[in-house]
């Protein structure tokens, strides 16, 4: 058997502001096999995005413990929780977060800069790979601002997708979407499930929670039920196919 | 921390981008390398000009000849000026003085002597008056000042002394005063006195006057200018001219020893007279120009230093305003010294730009200063030292860095999840 990707021992997270203390997260504890599908939900203030900070290393948590390929991250320092996320974590976010005034290949090519393991060389083969997996490599020479609200999260996915993380993490990556574009973009989603990716979806809604295998709800900082889905949503060219 | 500043790529796509943030930005790039850009110009025109200016002084110096000695009333310190250079009116230097100097039992190899006052007054020909400078001379002036005659003649020994009314006057004196007519013979009035044109002086571009030239000079005998135009009975000057340079340390030694026998002085440290040589004007200038030029440089630096923290404090904002963006870039993997690097580099891209702009924007107006110098008659040299350009361009890069480190290390503190905070 092999170790989890995920292992996550009584994580807790507490917020000091000034003289306001916040506990955001309390004493959570599971576990993630590679190729998951999970979804994180509950309502705004539950902790969700504190839990997905918490997993993607943007942020360090206050208690307990965060395994990711069996290593402990409480002990890394700045420099290693960067290449970390670098190498083995990919992030959608709800804003897109694009460079503005940038091409989408430059806005792909982005965490190849940073990464000083991967030669300069094979880049461009990353990238279009990368556009072509969410069907954007036609575009590469758009710039950001060019792009309408679907495209830019297409190429947000290509941008997670580039440096071949284990993990996408994909936080509410509909909420500024039509639901045409929506479907789309978690069509994509799906399709790298599919294809090995391990996905990691934080959302307020149901029914885009559904589009994931398994459920984690948070409330109040603690994760009250751990489901596999029963209906799962399948997303297909724009139309709902149970 | 090497392998970071080993590949160099990573320096150079920083500066690709900043540069299209620039582009993007472009009037607020502008306002904010404006203070560099008014910097550096003006090093680069202090240089320019300072420069022009002191070669102008020190070619008017060469042009006279290396052997003469300059005789000035009022004591100073050997290596600073004299105090009538600097305006003061001394009147310990008299004629008679004058005389001993040019003996050459008292001077070793002195030639020739001149002796000068120097005054302005109306001079009015043919209903046409013009305020001119003139100057009260002796006979030997052309031997003294190694120049001749193109017309008429100059004074005899005797004009200096009798009062007589004749007047020389230098090329364009004579055309401004009369035009195409032949002034020789012909009188003129010089403070309602009048005096008759005997001679023109040949042309002459430099001339150790000062910065005027001879060409527009008129000249009057020594005590007609004296009693007559003036109302003194001392003189400005005297200049002495030696047969040799290596005579020259022996005749300012022997020609101190005159006038301190002539003004019956015991010591030394109560000389009430300056000697100099041409050498030591030279550097008397060099070193006063210089004084100015470093003063006005240190002027320079201190609007560079304005420019920088201009550019601080639009790089301040240019953090703040992008905040999401450096949360983005660490959220992809940028460590700190990534953030900062990239921070750096855009403000010395910045600076190093406004840099540029300021040098093209110095050398212009250096260049315009000198076609307008050179119209009004002066024989202005543009001159644009190399080392001047790679001077400002060297510190408007060090500004940018010195002055963006305090940003930089701003936004290299900044969250990854900054890139998650929505507005």
């Amino acid at each position: 058997m092999s170790i989890p990707l995920i292992q996550i021992k009584n994580l807790t997270k507490t917020y000091i502001n000034g003289e306001v203390e916040t506990l955001a997260l309390r004493e959570n504890s599971f576990n993630v096999e590679k190729g998951e599908f999970v979804s994180i939900m509950g309502p705004s203030g539950s902790g969700k995005s504190t839990l997905m900070q918490m997993m993607g290393l943007l942020d360090k948590p206050s208690g307990g413990e965060y395994l990711l390929e069996g290593k402990n991250t409480m002990d890394f320092s700045d420099d290693m929780l960067a290449e970390t996320r670098n190498s083995k974590i990919g992030f959608v976010f709800q804003t897109f977060n694009l460079l503005p005034r940038t091409s989408v290949y430059e806005n792909v090519e982005l965490p190849l800069l940073y990464n000083r393991d991967i030669s300069n060389k094979v880049n461009e083969k990353k990238i279009t790979d990368a556009l072509k997996s969410v069907g954007m490599e036609h575009r590469t020479s758009y710039l950001s601002n060019q792009l309408s609200g679907g495209e830019k999260q297409r190429v947000a996915i290509a941008r997670a997708l580039v440096t071949d993380p284990e993990i996408i993490f994909a936080d509410e990556p509909t909420g500024n979407l039509d639901s045409k574009s929506g479907t789309q973009i978690m069509q994509i989603l799906q399709k790298l499930n599919n294809a090995g990716k391990t996905i990691i979806l934080v959302t307020h809604e149901t029914f885009t929670a559904q589009h994931a295998k398994r459920i984690l709800n948070v409330k109040d900082g603690k994760i009250i039920s751990d489901e596999i889905v029963k209906d799962r949503k399948i997303a297909q060219d724009g139309e709902l196919l149970k | 921390m090497l392998h970071v500043l080993c590949p160099m790529f990573h320096i150079l796509i920083p500066i690709k981008i900043s540069f299209k943030n620039l582009m993007a930005a472009k009037f607020r790039s502008f306002l904010t390398i404006l203070g560099i850009i008014i910097g550096v110009a003006s090093v680069i025109i202090i240089f320019a000009v300072g420069q022009s200016a002191q070669e102008l002084i020190l070619d008017q110096i060469r042009g006279v000849g290396s052997n003469l000695i300059g005789v000035l009333p009022g004591a100073s310190d050997e290596k600073g000026p004299p105090a009538s250079a600097m305006g003061i009116v001394i009147t310990t230097l008299k004629y008679d003085d004058f005389l001993e100097l040019k003996k050459p039992k008292n001077v070793t190899g002195v030639v020739a002597g001149a002796a000068y006052v120097m005054g302005t007054a109306t001079v009015e020909n043919d209903g046409t008056e013009i305020g001119m400078s003139f100057t009260g001379i002796t006979s030997e002036y052309p031997e003294v000042e190694s120049t001749g005659m193109s017309k008429g003649r100059f004074f005899i020994e005797e004009e200096e002394t009798n009062l007589s009314r004749v007047a020389v006057l230098g090329v364009t004196a004579a055309k401004d005063i009369f035009g195409d007519t032949d002034p020789i013979g012909r009188k003129i009035k010089i403070n309602d006195y009048k005096f008759t044109v005997i001679g023109i002086l040949k042309e002459r571009s430099s001339s150790a006057f000062g910065i005027g030239s001879q060409d527009e000079a008129v000249f009057v005998p020594l005590l007609t200018a004296q009693k007559l135009l003036l109302g003194i009975n001392h003189l400005a000057y005297v200049r002495l001219k030696i047969d040799t340079i290596e005579n020259i340390p022996i005749a300012e030694e022997e020609a101190a020893a005159v006038l301190r026998n002539e003004h019956d002085i015991d010591d030394p440290d109560d000389d009430d007279f300056s000697i100099r040589d041409q050498a030591s004007a030279v550097e008397i200038v060099g070193t006063v120009t210089n004084a100015m030029r470093y003063f006005l440089l240190a002027v320079g630096t201190i609007s560079l230093i304005v420019g920088g923290v201009g550019v601080m404090n639009v790089m301040l904002i240019a953090v703040n305003q992008r905040i999401k963006e450096v949360g983005l870039r660490k959220a992809v993997g940028a460590k700190n010294i990534d953030v900062m690097t990239q921070f750096l580099v855009e403000s010395a891209t910045i600076s190093f730009m406004g840099g540029l702009v300021g040098i093209v924007f110095g050398i212009a107006v250096s260049f315009g200063a000198s076609l307008i110098i050179n119209a009004m008659g002066f024989n202005w040299k543009f001159i644009i030292s190399p080392s001047s350009i790679v001077i400002a361009v060297s510190v408007s890069i060090l500004i940018g860095v010195i002055f963006g480190i305090y940003p930089a290390r701003k936004a290299s503190k900044i969250s990854p999840m900054e890139a998650l905070r929505y507005e």
